[in-house]
């Protein structure tokens, strides 16, 4: 493990340093630095604008991208790009949530039904089964049905939607591992069934749920922008970049800049997530054949 | 003679990093038509990479260079893939070692045996059929038009080696290379597949037969070449290398093979070399076999009693897995199963560790009950039972260190702590391995280390009671004859009795005191090793005996 070397010529030389980085592995760097900036704008946003994003201002409205307003101003007069910052706490939020619910539940669940079989197991799996013969955006749209739209139903429904997918790889996970030497071995030394599952079995069944997980954040992000859209998610006036886009869509012809941006910004967000996922998935991959 | 392959001064490397990385250096091979010549040496010697090099099969990475490089008069020094692809098949024929992952499973053998022989032009051959039938007869394929539709996966591994060859010899190539055709095999599927050659080498086939078991290639080869480190360190005819070896190393492979003759020695040299020195004792060779310490076999005391086991597969009514199987095991003895692979040895080795309950029948553990009971009550009395598996490397936590491996057995007696680490040095060194291994992970070990790690682990307890099942059948000769030199020194120096699985029968008549025969779940002959092995009374064990490859 080598600690970040503090040099003398430091700045200008770390500087040069990443930018180098960049060149050399432009699909690992540019992701990286395009979430950094979202990370920024989700745990910071005062930092990138001091522009309010609620406040309207009718005399402003519609106006171009310009040096005042680098994206220009909506129909009711608000900075665009103010709400692209905020808008990233919504995304990000929903994303995180949505995918940790799923992850957790679906963990939890995929390790009980690998590792009790029987009964229980094929319980578990036709309930998985029943929740994944309805597309995600289906199934979701049904929930927020019953519990009415709004940040908290929106995380909730996106997060049951996305169980199996995690619930499926752990369990299958679970019974290879089960079924392995080491485990077998372990077992010829006395170890307590707990104690076995915790050490031998766990980590190596949970090993894919990051991957995955990261994954599942750039499908989920979508989904929740999609969902917004529809209205079903954080209501007006809340900067959520799908609302953006379903109140952009009236003036798409007039005023192009109220669109796209949120566009742009959903699209990076999920691009940058999805090919660092990708990167790992096959790093980690790469290390379990080697 | 006409010659069919000339290599002079071969030089393979596989450059990484700014090194060279040389595997082999400056090796010589001249093979003539209808010769059999044997390239033999350990895992590492530069075998395996150099058979592959002269189908062209060596790698992208690899870097070749030689002075001559003659196949059937032609150079193939700067032959590009397209004329690989040409000579592949039809000039040469290879068999690679695992039937099992060399055969497409997905492909029905009529299918990968039309593959092999090709289109004729452009269209299918006319006689697909006829062509194939014959080729399956010609390696002793019974009952052809039945196999012709299955799967690889419905063949057994003798008749799966078979139509490996089969796809080998299809369009009839000058040169057969058979690269450790039988090492995954059973003694008699092994007997079957090296008379199969045997009679592919009488009707005037060229082979070259790579191996690292000396006693396998000396019925077939008349030359045998034996390879170290990547170098030709001794050339000859068979006979003159078997019985008057000039070069220590050929003298130690030799040694390495176990037998009746070896009972009670060492079969590796006493300290653990790997490059012995070359030049010095050169022609000064005796035969001088180091003695293993005596063990002291207490009678009385029943360690491990089994009494009329039955198993069946998949519950009542299901083939029988164990059929009335009754043995004992006293303390201190080293008592051996031997049987063809489905013979139901590792099912008595499961239930004997409880990991498989009996259907009828009991195991007493020290006079005590100890099948079909409660887990919580067996589970304090594990820590007097080991295990050493076949595949040390899959029964190793693929994220633990060597000393996390080996500690984790201490768990179960309650040593933690500083007197675990003590112990587990303890036992490292035991097994020759030193300090520097403990933070390694076992990834990062030679097939050779894994086990020794498995055998420190298995005697870190201090057990009663070991149980191997095959524990060396996955080793080159070399490296299986330091870890059984192990496994007997500890076996005698602690008193721990030995329940030791095996196929190869070279093996147990050399590490085990009594032996039991098993053939489909029955044991079929009983008693001491050398009676059994020496008078064989039932016909079964006297087919398994005629199968070993001997060194004669």
């Amino acid at each position: 493990m080598s600690v970040s070397s503090t040099t003398p010529h430091g700045h200008a030389n770390r500087w040069r340093h990443t930018l180098a980085a960049v060149g050399a592995k432009p699909r690992i760097a540019l992701p990286s630095l395009f979430l950094l900036l979202v990370a920024i704008a989700t745990i910071w946003p005062q930092l990138l604008t001091a522009v309010d994003p609620i406040v309207a201002d009718p005399l402003q409205a519609q106006l171009p991208p310009s040096v005042d307003h680098w994206f220009g101003t909506d129909h009711l007069g608000r900075d665009v790009f103010s709400r692209v910052v905020y808008g990233a706490r919504y995304s990000i939020l929903i994303g995180v949530s949505a995918v940790a619910i799923a992850s957790i539940v679906g963990a939890f669940l995929g390790l009980i039904s690998g590792l009790s079989r029987g009964i229980i197991d094929e319980a578990i799996s036709r309930f998985l089964d029943v929740i994944s013969s309805f597309p995600d955006l289906l199934l979701a749209l049904v929930l927020i049905s019953f519990t009415g739209p709004g940040t908290v139903n929106l995380i909730f429904a996106l997060g049951v939607a996305s169980v199996p997918r995690f619930a499926r790889v752990v369990r299958a996970q679970t019974f290879v591992i089960a079924k392995s030497g080491y485990v077998e071995q372990a077992k010829t030394f006395g170890l307590m069934r707990n104690v076995l599952v915790i050490r031998h079995i766990l980590p190596h069944a949970l090993a894919q749920v990051p991957v995955l997980a990261t994954i599942g954040m750039g499908t989920t992000i979508i989904q929740a922008a999609g969902l917004s859209f529809l209205g079903m998610g954080p209501q007006p006036p809340a900067p959520e970049w799908g609302a953006m886009l379903a109140e952009a869509r009236n003036y798409l012809r007039v005023a192009w800049w109220i669109g796209v941006w949120p566009g742009l910004a959903i699209t990076l967000t999920v691009i940058s997530i999805s090919a660092l996922g990708k990167r790992w998935q096959l790093a980690f991959e790469g290390r379990r054949q080697s | 003679m006409t010659t069919l392959l000339e290599i002079r001064n071969l030089t393979i490397g596989f450059p990484q990093d700014g090194h060279a990385n040389t595997v082999v250096h400056g090796l010589d091979l001249t093979i003539h038509k209808g010769e059999a010549v044997a390239l033999v040496g350990e895992s590492g010697s530069g075998k395996s990479v150099t058979a592959r090099s002269v189908i062209g099969l060596a790698g992208a990475a690899a870097r070749i260079s030689a002075d001559r490089f003659y196949i059937d008069g032609e150079d193939v020094r700067n032959f590009k893939e397209a004329n690989w692809r040409r000579l592949r098949g039809r000039k040469i024929g290879f068999v690679l070692q695992d039937a099992l992952v060399s055969l497409d499973p997905l492909r029905r053998i009529s299918q990968q045996l039309s593959d092999a022989l090709g289109t004729r032009g452009f269209f299918v051959r006319p006689n697909l059929h006829e062509e194939s039938v014959a080729l399956l007869e010609s390696v002793g394929i019974p009952d052809p038009g039945r196999r012709l539709p299955q799967y690889p996966h419905q063949l057994s591994g003798g008749l799966r080696q078979r139509a490996l060859i089969a796809t080998a010899i299809a369009r009839q190539p000058s040169l057969l290379i058979a690269d450790e055709p039988t090492t995954a095999l059973d003694a008699t599927v092994q007997k079957q597949i090296l008379d199969l050659l045997a009679e592919r080498r009488k009707a005037g086939h060229t082979l070259l037969l790579i191996s690292h078991d000396l006693a396998v290639v000396s019925r077939l080869a008349d030359r045998v070449l034996v390879m170290n480190n990547g170098r030709i360190v001794e050339e000859g005819p068979t006979e003159q290398i078997l019985t008057r070896p000039q070069h220590p190393y050929t003298q130690q492979l030799l040694d390495a093979v176990p037998s009746a003759s070896s009972k009670g020695f060492r079969l590796s040299p006493a300290a653990v070399t790997n490059s012995p020195d070359t030049q010095a004792r050169v022609g000064t060779i005796e035969r001088i076999r180091i003695p293993l310490p005596t063990k002291t076999i207490d009678q009385h005391n029943r360690v491990l009693s089994a009494h009329n086991l039955v198993k069946r597969y998949g519950g009542s009514g299901g083939a029988y897995a164990v059929n009335d199987v009754t043995f004992d095991l006293a303390s201190g003895e080293a008592l051996g199963i031997v049987g063809e692979s489905g013979s139901g040895k590792t099912t008595v080795a499961k239930i004997v560790l409880g990991l498989v309950e009996p259907e009828q029948g009991t195991v007493l553990i020290d006079g005590k009950q100890w099948s079909n009971i409660p887990e919580a009550e067996r589970r304090p009395r594990r820590a007097s039972m080991q295990l050493i598996a076949q595949d040390a490397l899959s029964s190793f936590d693929p994220r633990y260190t060597v000393e996390k491996i080996v500690g984790e057995s201490l768990d179960s007696i309650g040593v933690f702590g500083a007197a675990r680490r003590e112990r587990v040095l303890e036992v490292l060194d035991a097994v020759r391995l030193s300090e520097a291994f403990l933070k390694r992970h076992p990834r990062e070990l030679s097939g050779g280390q894994r086990q020794r790690v498995a055998i420190a682990r298995a005697f870190a307890p201090r057990p009663r009671l070991l149980v191997a099942d095959e524990p060396v059948s996955a080793l080159d000769v070399s490296v299986q004859a330091q870890v059984l030199d192990l496994l007997a020194e500890l076996q005698a120096a602690s008193g721990t009795s030995l329940l030791f699985i095996s196929h190869d029968l070279g093996v147990v008549h050399h590490l085990t005191d009594r032996v039991l025969v098993m053939k489909d779940g029955r044991i079929v002959e009983a008693g001491g090793v050398h009676n059994v092995f020496s008078a064989p009374r039932h016909s079964y064990t006297r087919s398994l005996l005629d199968a070993v490859p001997t060194l004669t």
